[in-house]
């Protein structure tokens, strides 16, 4: 069935399509539309869930800790200083070994207020163990978190499923809602609290354990990295529509590749092609999968980066992790923190002006 | 008295509390009035620690253990799956973890009328730390952060608890566990979000002889440190052994006597602060009576 949503209507339709138990979520701008569709969808009996109207973002994740400890399919959707507050209860939940699936809406950081798309929100949860998707269409949301409730209860592992702030959560694009069937499967998790079982779970655990587990988490990541391509594989055959760790633009030939995340690359791709129209054997990778992260299609390629986000002292988080993973020189454009608008004509004037290697602050520099 | 408790034991022995621990004595009670079909919910606390350590428990039913501030959320998270109804979801929370800062998530499952019964056990401080001054420590007592005796008042968690109006609250000790049996009993049959405040005297926080629990917290109650009464839509109602002490309460000194933390108290002030409490609880429960005497006239 083909109809017209936001990103934010995309991340609910798809909670109601994959039997979701229990929903916790408390508000917040650009995320609100996500939390409202659901409760219209529990209130008018579209979907069965128990929906949770907590009093803090911190209560929403631990919320859902609870009924996944128990079980349970649980899902929530938060942003920005949302996510920030959850986020002990975001360690706790990998720690924990919870498949929790969230939606969050990308959004700058205070102070100074500021509600428009930024990525240090959710990178800045990087080191969690959570699995990490940046969506960058209406129809990639959908089917993004379809996929993730999949890989979350394969690896146990909870998923967080970003889309940029007002650029996708608010535009509305065509999306083909999917029937999934039997493609998530009843949920079954292996170390649910039992009451015929008594354990106790999270309770004082010495260091050699401890590092066990630890190591379990980081294996996890990369049995998600394999255990995602059979999952796309299988959701391509199915319905269709054809996912990976990455998403590549005219890199056949390409001898200069821009590299980003979310609707910024996007954007990027409008810009390799008219780079291409001046001669310039462009291309572009678009990072959908940021944990585990993936390897890259770059070595011997002219590399500049796109972030929508900074590690103060540091520089852009995508262009860090481009260094540690690839022997490549990076050159690094750190470009619409707080929303600022990054159109694909200055993206392709910063390709052509681009050093091998060093930073530019657009709007700054 | 004890002849209808239950035998089976949920909390076993290896358990790593403290010699003469209260607070596990009150776990027991509560998880015989429970049984088997009860899941725990465990925020950071010395309760966590006497599970022992992981691959073992001491507990015998499920435990999730849980970061501070968000047992009550957890609980009700719990409790709001489908699949769990029926069964026994109880929050085991210290007093820091409620009185201070658990109290957001406790205020917002009461307010929603979560499906739990959320047990403070209180040993007024943060005792599994070391003994910290926590919002329900009492007037006087050393701490480890109040070295020479809190200067200010308790935190009243039950009047806060009140005014959010939930189904069914009870004050308790560990000192009387047939009461506390009684009214775990009562709680787990009553829909929707319980609260039950259970007094747990800490000897190693509390510097008192490890065999003095059970003594110091009959003490609590017949000085009027310690109140025992249930409270039910809008009703307050005294238990005996709170009537029997605001009638006639035992010397203040008899309690705090044996306890190192109130060395150096001002036993006036804190007679004061007593009498105060004792003061309000007394109205309350007279409102009540007032009240009923209202409708018999009409």
């Amino acid at each position: 069935m083909k109809k017209m949503a936001t990103g934010n209507q995309a991340a609910a339709l798809a909670v109601k399509e994959s039997d979701v138990e229990v929903v916790a979520a408390y508000p917040i701008t650009p995320q609100t539309e996500v939390v409202e569709t659901i409760a219209s969808f529990v209130e008018t009996r579209q979907m069965k869930a128990s929906y949770i109207r907590v009093e803090s973002e911190h209560s929403a994740l631990a919320a859902c800790i609870g009924a996944s400890a128990s079980g349970a399919r649980a899902f929530t959707a938060t942003s920005s200083h949302g996510l920030l507050y959850m986020h002990e209860m975001i360690h706790w939940a990998a720690g924990a070994r919870l498949p929790i699936v969230m939606a969050n809406i990308n959004r700058a950081v205070g102070p100074a207020w500021n509600i428009w798309a930024e990525h240090t929100d959710s990178l800045s949860q990087r080191d969690t163990g959570w699995l990490q998707f940046y969506a960058a269409t209406v129809q990639e949301v959908y089917d993004t978190v379809l996929m993730s409730y999949r890989l979350a209860e394969k690896v146990n592992l909870p998923t967080m499923v970003c889309m940029d702030g007002f650029i996708l959560s608010h535009a509305i694009q065509p999306l083909e809602i999917t029937q999934p069937g039997d493609f998530i499967p009843p949920i079954n998790i292996p170390h649910a609290l039992d009451t015929n079982d008594p354990m106790s779970y999270g309770n004082l655990t010495a260091q050699n354990d401890y590092f066990k587990f630890r190591r379990a988490m980081h294996d996890a990541q990369k049995e998600a990295n394999v255990e995602c391509r059979s999952i796309e594989k299988e959701f391509a055959e199915r319905f269709g529509r054809k996912y990976g760790p990455t998403d590549e633009y005219r890199t056949e030939d390409a001898d200069t590749v821009i590299v980003g995340m979310g609707t910024m690359a996007r954007e990027a791709e409008v810009a390799v092609d008219l780079l291409r129209k001046e001669g310039m054997k462009a291309g572009s990778i678009r990072v959908r999968q940021f944990r585990p992260f993936p390897k890259l299609n770059i070595e011997g390629k002219k590399v500049i980066v796109l972030d929508r986000d900074c590690s103060f002292g540091a520089g852009g988080i995508l262009a860090q992790e481009i260094r540690f993973h690839h022997n490549v020189p990076v050159y690094n454009i750190i470009a619409g923190l707080g929303g600022q608008d990054v159109r694909y004509e200055t993206i392709a004037d910063l390709v052509r002006k681009a050093k091998p290697e060093g930073e530019f602050w657009l709007g700054v520099d | 008295m004890l002849d209808d408790i239950p035998e089976d034991e949920f909390l076993y022995k290896g358990n790593t509390a403290c010699a003469g621990c209260s607070a596990m004595l009150a776990l027991r009670y509560i998880l015989k009035a429970a049984g088997p079909n009860t899941i725990i919910v465990n925020p950071a606390c010395c309760s966590t620690v006497c599970q022992g350590t992981y691959p073992r428990s001491a507990y015998g039913v499920p435990v999730l253990n849980i970061a501070f501030a968000a047992a009550a959320a957890a609980a009700d998270g719990i409790a709001s799956a489908a699949r769990n109804k029926g069964k026994n979801i109880i929050v085991f929370a210290g007093d820091g973890g409620t009185v201070d800062i658990g109290i957001q998530a406790l205020s917002g499952a009461i307010e929603r009328n979560a499906n739990i019964l959320y047990v403070c056990y209180d040993n007024e401080a943060y005792s599994n730390t070391g003994m910290q001054k926590s919002g329900s420590t009492p007037y006087g007592a050393i701490t480890t952060t109040t070295p020479t005796g809190r200067k200010d008042s308790k935190k009243d968690i039950d009047l806060i608890i009140m005014a959010h109006r939930p189904r069914y609250m009870a004050s308790a000790s560990s000192a009387y566990p047939k009461d506390l049996f009684n009214k775990v009993q009562k709680a787990l049959s009553i829909e929707g979000t319980k609260f039950i405040h259970v007094q747990c005297p800490c000897p190693s926080g509390w510097r008192y002889a490890t065999e003095k629990s059970v003594e110091l917290g009959k003490l609590a109650v017949r000085c009027g440190m310690w109140f025992l009464y249930e409270y039910e839509d809008g009703k307050l109602t005294l238990n005996a052994p709170t009537k029997a002490a605001l009638k006639r309460p035992a010397p203040l000194e008899d309690y705090v006597k044996p306890q190192g933390r109130f060395k150096g108290v001002d036993i006036e002030r804190l007679q004061k602060e007593v009498n105060e409490g004792m003061g309000r609880i007394r109205d309350m429960a007279n409102m009540d009576a007032l009240e009923k005497a209202k409708e018999g006239s009409q």
